[in-house]
């Protein structure tokens, strides 16, 4: 058996570049172009990394729900692999989120944290990307982890807005630290550069999900000739014997 | 663990599988049971596959495995009538009557399963695998734990399963019980299917020598 | 017979087990009723009618946090060992070779599981009520515990069956169930507080949320049950 040269392929290389030129073009934009706050200062350019890897959070975690819904219509191990490229990538972005955001709020607003709806639907996504994983690490059935990983990747994606709703209602009655995104109007600069960051940021979701998802794929297949090669082994030391 | 099996049950066949541990006896049966999927492969009862008819194929068949599948903390009567309310079984009161009476276990039908012994509970096992009277029966060591009686009464389910057209595939230990009164003889070894004949021509010798060469 | 059918009798069957052991409800009752006690401790509970409205507020709040704190600890145990005694025993493959839809499983088991917890709740309700002073005995109160009971048992009932499969069943359900139920939470505290606190103006939007919340979950489970226990 001789190896086999690593794949040099071409949808990964073009990727990575497009990833890198929009990223440095976006970070450029985020740096010099784009004018600071006039309330808020220089730190309020997080702003332009924070909501992009929210969005992306948030995709990686649509894509994990569909990829549940596949798997458990098809049975087919690439949907299940899908799944948990998207998860991981998702559970990184999520917690660079929480980090942040926190990073943010402290000199605007003074605090660390705020229990306002978008942070806590966050959070709240958070432990289920860790529920997902500590799920899958538990079970010890390969096609067990991988439906039960399914199940709550699609219960958990229903769940996210009802968490999201809910804080909001809950807090109208306990007003604090608006952490607030949207708010007025914004000048086209910094529309332009939110954008152009999205675009960056999303095209970099999608580069790591490729990897990730060969990366996984090729796990599945190792496991799969460990397991061919164990079975080899047993018959033909059976084989010995007869 | 089990390898390119691919095997049939003709109505009124009566089997019996043999094996040394680990074999895969108890997947296999699992996988026919329904309580397991199989990686790849179709199982087809009486023409009804799982993804299709599940339920349809599940009344078909009657199972006793390793674990009686009993409710320890109800009595036997209540055990059999949950039972035969899940299968739809339409005469139940005089149904689980005469199931009792079959199994030996009349007087104790009032009886709490944890009162029971291995051996009544085996009888009860037995009881619960026929109350819907299945076209199938998938015994795995049904007589572990059973007395001479006890073996009499699982003989007598055998033979009962037979005249009625219905099948029955069997794994035991006991070489001599479980070529008794059987129709053909499968034997399993490291997942595959080693042996498929007649139970006339081979006798419990010759097949404690297959498998004590293998094992 | 009909799916009605099969789901009475897996819950008589459940009930009777429950009668004949005792495994499930007076451990529960007495973890919610010793949960609750803790918290008087942590949280001064005692309301008293006094002309001081915030503060009277606060400590309805707390009531209500506390009371549902207690209904989730002492559920997660039920819906835990609920699952653990039927497949230590190995009844549960029992139940998946009878020729039932896997759905009415899943529907027989939420409707025991409902009732245990339902159990708990009606008792412990008036206790606390009477322990710490709270105008608890209101039908208003029935309807939020039960939407809220219900939309909790409807993912526990799920969650309990995947953790007691797993290596580390005991913190895998609260791992799954706590993060997800979190819109039940806030939903039952916040219209509890709302009752015992007569200020029910907004009332109905909260008990919205929480029906919206069991409609979908309740169904989720239902479809997904399936998949769960095929093995």
């Amino acid at each position: 058996m001789h190896a086999r040269r690593g794949n040099s392929d071409g949808k990964g290389r073009a990727l990575a570049v497009l990833a890198g030129l929009t990223m440095l073009i976006a970070l450029y934009m985020m740096a010099f172009y784009v004018p600071s706050d006039r309330v808020q200062g220089i730190s309020q350019r997080i702003f332009y990394i924070h909501v992009p890897m929210a969005w992306d959070a948030f995709l990686a975690f649509f894509i994990v729900f569909i990829g549940g819904i596949m798997y458990l219509v098809r049975r087919s191990p690439g949907w299940d692999q899908l799944a948990r490229a998207a998860a991981e990538i998702g559970l990184v972005f999520t917690s660079l989120v929480l980090i942040t955001g926190s990073l943010w709020g402290k000199p605007i607003w003074g605090t660390w944290w705020s229990w306002d709806a978008r942070m806590t639907s966050t959070l709240i996504l958070w432990f289920i990307y860790l529920g997902y994983f500590m799920l899958r690490s538990y079970v010890s059935d390969r096609e067990r982890a991988a439906r039960y990983a399914a199940v709550l990747g699609i219960i958990g994606f229903v769940d996210v807005p009802i968490v999201y709703m809910s804080v909001n209602w809950w807090r109208t009655l306990h007003p604090q630290a608006v952490v607030d995104l949207s708010g007025a109007a914004m000048p086209a600069s910094m529309l332009n550069t939110l954008m152009v960051s999205l675009l960056a940021f999303t095209i970099l979701l999608g580069y790591l999900l490729y990897q990730k998802f060969r990366i996984e794929q090729a796990k599945d297949r190792l496991a799969d000739l460990y397991y061919e090669r164990e079975e080899a082994e047993t018959l033909a030391a059976e084989g010995a014997v007869r | 663990m089990l390898r390119a099996i691919d095997m049939r049950i003709e109505p009124g066949e009566r089997v019996v599988l043999f094996g040394s541990n680990g074999a895969g006896k108890t997947t296999l049966l699992r996988i026919l049971a329904t309580l397991s999927r199989p990686t790849k492969g179709t199982l087809l009862i009486d023409g009804l596959t799982i993804e299709r008819d599940a339920q349809a194929a599940r009344r078909r068949i009657g199972v006793v495995a390793h674990q009686p599948y009993l409710y320890d903390d109800l009595t036997a009567e209540e055990n059999l009538r949950f039972f035969a309310k899940m299968y739809d079984v339409a005469d139940q009161h005089s149904r689980i009557d005469e199931v009792l009476d079959l199994v030996g276990l009349a007087a104790r039908r009032g009886d709490r399963v944890r009162t029971f012994s291995r051996g009544m509970q085996q009888r009860l096992a037995l009881a619960r695998a026929i109350v819907h009277r299945p076209a199938l029966l998938l015994f795995d060591e049904p007589d572990t734990g059973l007395d001479r009686a006890g073996v009499g009464v699982l003989e007598r389910i055998l033979e009962e399963q037979a005249s009625a057209g219905g099948s029955v595939l069997m794994t035991t230990h006991d070489l001599e019980f479980g070529l008794r009164a059987v129709d053909r003889v499968l034997l399993l070894d490291s997942g595959r299917l080693v042996l498929d004949i007649p139970a006339g021509s081979i006798d419990a010798d010759d097949i404690a020598e297959r498998m004590s060469s293998r094992s | 017979m009909s799916a009605f059918g099969k789901i009475y009798a897996i819950v008589w069957k459940d009930l009777l087990t429950e009668v004949r052991t005792k495994e499930l409800f007076g451990g529960m009752f007495l973890f919610a009723l010793l949960t609750i006690i803790t918290f008087n401790f942590a949280f001064d509970l005692t309301i008293v009618n006094s002309p001081d409205r915030p503060a009277a507020v606060a400590k309805a709040a707390s009531g209500a946090g506390a009371i549902w704190v207690a209904f989730i600890f002492a559920g997660m145990l039920g819906l835990g060992r609920a699952v653990s005694l039927e497949r230590d025993r190995g009844s549960f493959d029992g139940l998946l070779l009878c020729p039932v839809d896997r759905g009415v499983i899943y529907l027989g088991k939420l409707a025991g599981n409902l009732i245990f917890i339902g159990l708990v709740e009606l008792i412990a309700v008036p206790v606390f009520g009477a322990l710490f002073n709270l105008p608890v005995l209101q039908p208003a109160l029935l309807l939020v515990l039960g939407l809220g009971t219900l939309g909790f048992a409807a993912l526990g009932t799920l969650f309990s069956v995947m953790a007691a499969s797993t290596r580390a069943r005991d913190v895998m359900l609260p791992v799954l169930l706590f993060p997800i139920s979190l819109p039940v939470v806030i939903g039952t505290v916040r219209a509890t507080t709302m009752i015992l606190t007569h200020q029910t103006g907004d009332l109905i939007p909260w008990l919205n949320l929480l029906g919206a919340f069991d409609v979908i979950f309740l169904t989720i489970a239902f479809l997904v049950f399936d998949r769960v226990v095929e093995e």
